[in-house]
């Protein structure tokens, strides 16, 4: 056993990698205050090298960083609660929200066939990024039942992410968007999860319509990526 | 915080094995989410049971990404040889997506609020 597996190869070693190079990140964001500084870009920059230098294996850290990835699944469920606290701002709103999050479903996966086509990439590359807006555990599902690269769409989910987290508010503020309710809406439609935590911070309001968003985005996403297939081969 | 805890990880283990019944097409986390969210409204669960967890997953949910997104070094051949395009379309997918969503919802409220002025007036 060499020495990198015997003190790397273990969940405590990657987890406090994971978390230390997380912290770093944060800490370096909040310094800079430079949005594309985000700190998963950071820690992924870190851990990327890290492993790369010591010549760790990509399933060894997957393995070792398992607990922090099984959170995901109990965050997503808390968004429940989060929703349920803010239910008033709900109300009378119920009939726009599911017409913006199916709007926003089909165009998401509209314009990734448009501009994959236009680009020339294979088919397969382009079914792998159409599920690119949605939460990571329904994207990948999406992908494989209409044989995508899981790998490559879990890549493209976390660029889309980091976009609306660094630049959301941004385009937001440039758009004159006023309601919290749509800044949270759309921010969550494009980049799930970690757009929500991006809205978690501008206000609970955003936060919670922001993670309802991820549910509804995620539930109207598999039921766009058949119906555009549909009529696109009807029209071609 | 282990009631809370147990609370939600029941949740998320009724979601999977939901979604395992219908064949995956939802995951089980949203089901999760869709089941607490009504077992909160009908008052089979007491949030304030749940919430010290559910706060401390929420804030920090950042962080439990980032597992997930390491494995952009298993597909690094693709990304390497189509990195421009593969950002340029998830760039503009994902500003496309936003400026319509925003807009709708915008659009709406805006149009509820005339209407219920006019009302007023009247």
């Amino acid at each position: 056993m060499s020495f990198q597996e015997s003190l790397f190869y273990n969940a405590p070693f990657m987890l406090s990698l994971t978390m230390g190079s997380f912290l770093l990140g944060t800490y370096i964001f909040k310094k800079s205050k430079i949005s594309l500084l985000h700190p998963i870009f950071i820690s992924m920059i870190c851990i990327i090298s890290f492993l790369n230098v010591f010549d760790i294996p990509y399933e060894k850290y997957a393995e070792g960083s398992a607990f922090i990835n099984f959170m995901l699944g109990p965050a997503v469920v808390s968004l429940g609660v989060i929703l349920y606290d803010q239910m008033k701002y709900l109300k009378g709103n119920v009939l726009s929200i599911l017409t913006a999050i199916a709007v926003g479903s089909v165009i998401g996966v509209t314009s990734v066939i448009a501009l994959g086509k236009l680009f020339g990439l294979d088919d397969s590359l382009i079914i792998s990024m159409e599920p690119k807006s949605v939460t990571t555990p329904i994207a990948l599902g999406i992908s494989q039942s209409y044989g995508g690269n899981t790998s490559l769409t879990a890549v493209t989910v976390v660029i889309c992410g980091m976009f609306g987290a660094m630049f959301g508010p941004k385009v937001l503020s440039i758009l004159k968007i006023k309601s919290p309710v749509a800044q949270g809406l759309s921010i969550g439609a494009a980049s799930h999860g970690l757009g929500t935590a991006r809205a978690m911070e501008i206000g609970a309001i955003e936060g919670a319509v922001s993670g309802l968003s991820i549910g509804l985005m995620g539930v109207m996403t598999s039921i766009a990526v058949p119906l555009v297939h549909w009529i696109y081969d009807m029209l071609i | 915080m282990i009631r809370g805890s147990f609370i939600i990880l029941l949740f998320l283990f009724i979601g999977e094995s939901i979604s395992y019944f219908i064949g995956n097409i939802i995951p089980g986390s949203v089901i999760g989410m869709v089941l607490i969210f009504l077992a909160l409204t009908f008052k089979i669960v007491n949030p304030d049971h749940v919430r010290s967890v559910t706060e401390f997953l929420t804030k920090n949910m950042t962080i439990f990404f980032v597992p997930a997104s390491i494995g952009i070094m298993k597909s690094w051949n693709i990304i390497s040889t189509h990195w421009f395009s593969l950002t340029f379309i998830c760039i503009s997918s994902s500003i496309l997506i936003i400026m319509i969503v925003a807009f709708i919802q915008e659009r709406a409220e805006k149009l509820k609020k005339q209407k219920s002025e006019t009302k007023a007036v009247r």
